[in-house]
């Protein structure tokens, strides 16, 4: 059975109106009809949909599958940020294909050693435990992305990175990139900026070398095996993967603990949970789905249909995270179910390098947040929050509480 | 007595760390860059669980368990594949 053209639904698709930590709703009904599925880009070009759990596994783990966003099939979201993330020439190591691919993220992967992200945990504890001094000290309400959310995580990547702790300027930077609100001439202008923010940085780093990413980069830059370029465009990837989706991810996890007060009861009378909150809010309240697209290297067939050589893939993966053929009661947000084999980091080879990193000061967070704020709650009504209008980092603009 | 011979393909490890996250006594990482080590390629039965874990979740699908009752060289019952394919 083939669809016809004409009736092709348009992507991406819109949320259901006072429901913006879930999924469009044609999510599921696509997911039930047909898991993989076309649909018609803001361009006029045709791509593959991929909604299922199974599917979107298979598709992140099929060596025909590409991650080169240079390939014409390549799925962009609009104009802008096709012309925000191709201008500068040379591949982040999410657009890199094996073996240039396996090779880079060990280029990265000293930076992101399991044991040395378990060993920052206690300053990331003291770092959020400060935070929430500040926040109980001051005024309320309080906003949560400000005062939380943006601190954090860039904090914690500045020490995997190299970076100034809570440099004022990257965190402004970066949600400027891709919101599309600050137009195609903004996010160039906040794009330059970044580059030579870590310009600067790079040249720091040649002359007094750290135990970071960017002093192993320069290293392997030194050794002539990686080009100046490239250990720039690296940097400025994880900074743009880390920051924008973290600072979500903490706030919509927090958002969607106050919606449900009986889960974040649980969390507060057993800190336990913590861990398997953090699998549960990642599968529950999908924050990006940027890194989900893919082009077609080869023929793939694939639950009745066949992915064409070249053809546009996106996967999905908050359709894939609520699917109900692989988690019971998908809908249902609990902090008690095993959900760590969720799609919120990817899978396959391009899996999140900072996952772990990522993990750990979730975990923190929502732990320490809810045990020192046990009374925290939304300053005004859920519907007056105001959600971002991008596709790519799904999350609240601010987030005011009080206790 | 051990269950199985552990076997990582190093040429496709992406330094995720899921294995050593998921079983520390038997899996750790280079201090340079990230790749997996296999610190026993015959853990002991109780980690028998673990290490099955750490194998289907390796996002590149770069270990591999070998029943002891194999052949040295024979990795998941199948014939091993060598010389410049």
């Amino acid at each position: 059975m083939s669809q016809l053209s004409s009736e092709l639904p348009s992507f991406p698709m819109s949320k259901a109106k006072g429901c913006p930590l879930d999924p469009p709703p044609e999510y599921a009904r696509l997911r039930s009809d047909r898991p993989v599925a076309k649909a018609r880009l803001w361009d006029g070009k045709e791509v593959w949909l991929i909604t299922g759990y199974e599917e979107i596994r298979a598709i992140f783990t099929d060596p025909r599958i590409s991650v080169d966003n240079t390939q014409p099939g390549y799925p962009w979201l609009s104009e802008q940020q096709r012309t925000v993330v191709l201008t500068g020439g040379v591949k982040p190591v999410g657009r890199m294909d094996p073996p240039e691919h396996t090779a880079m993220r060990r280029m990265l992967g000293q930076g992101f050693l399991v044991k040395k992200i378990q060993n920052m945990r206690g300053d990331v504890e003291s770092l959020v435990n400060g935070l929430i001094d500040d926040i109980l000290a001051g005024p309320r309400p309080a906003d949560l992305v400000t005062a939380l959310a943006m601190p954090v995580p860039s904090t914690a990547l500045g020490w995997v990175l190299g970076v100034p702790p809570a440099d004022k300027r990257l965190i402004s930077l970066v949600p400027r990139l891709f919101d599309e609100d600050s137009g195609l001439e903004g996010a160039m202008e906040a794009r330059n900026e970044l580059f030579a923010y870590i310009d600067e940085l790079i040249t720091h780093r040649e002359n007094e070398p750290g135990d970071d990413i960017i002093s192993h980069l320069v290293g392997y830059y030194q050794k002539g095996e990686l080009t100046r370029v490239s250990v720039l465009t690296q940097s400025v990837t994880l900074i743009a993967a880390a920051l924008d989706t973290t600072r979500s991810m903490i706030t919509n996890g927090i958002l969607a603990l106050l919606q449900h007060p009986e889960q974040a009861a649980a969390l507060i009378d057993d800190p336990d949970l913590a861990p398997a909150a953090v699998e549960e809010l990642l599968r529950y309240t999908v924050v990006t789905e940027f890194s989900s697209k893919r082009v077609a290297a080869a023929d793939i067939e694939i639950a009745g249909e066949t992915i064409k050589a070249g053809d546009g893939v996106i996967c999905l993966i908050s359709a894939g995270n609520r699917d109900e053929k692989f988690f019971t009661d998908p809908d249902t947000l609990d902090i008690r179910r095993d959900a760590k084999h969720h799609l919120g980091f990817g899978a396959g080879i391009h899996t999140c390098i900072g996952k772990q990193l990522a993990r750990m000061e979730l975990e923190v967070v929502y732990g320490t947040l809810f045990r020192r704020i046990p009374e925290l709650r939304l300053a005004v009504p859920f519907d007056q929050l105001v959600f971002r209008n991008t596709f790519d980092v799904q999350g609240v603009r601010a987030l005011p509480v009080t206790w | 007595m051990s269950f199985a011979r552990v076997h990582l393909d190093e040429s496709k490890c992406v330094t995720s760390g899921q294995c050593v996250l998921t079983a520390p006594e038997v899996f750790d990482q280079r201090e340079k860059d990230g790749v997996a080590i296999v610190l026993t390629d015959s853990p002991a039965p109780e980690l028998r669980g673990k290490v099955q874990e750490a194998a289907a979740g390796c996002p590149a699908a770069a270990i591999r368990l070998a029943a002891p009752a194999d052949a040295p060289g024979r990795v998941g019952g199948r014939p091993p594949i060598e010389g410049p394919l």
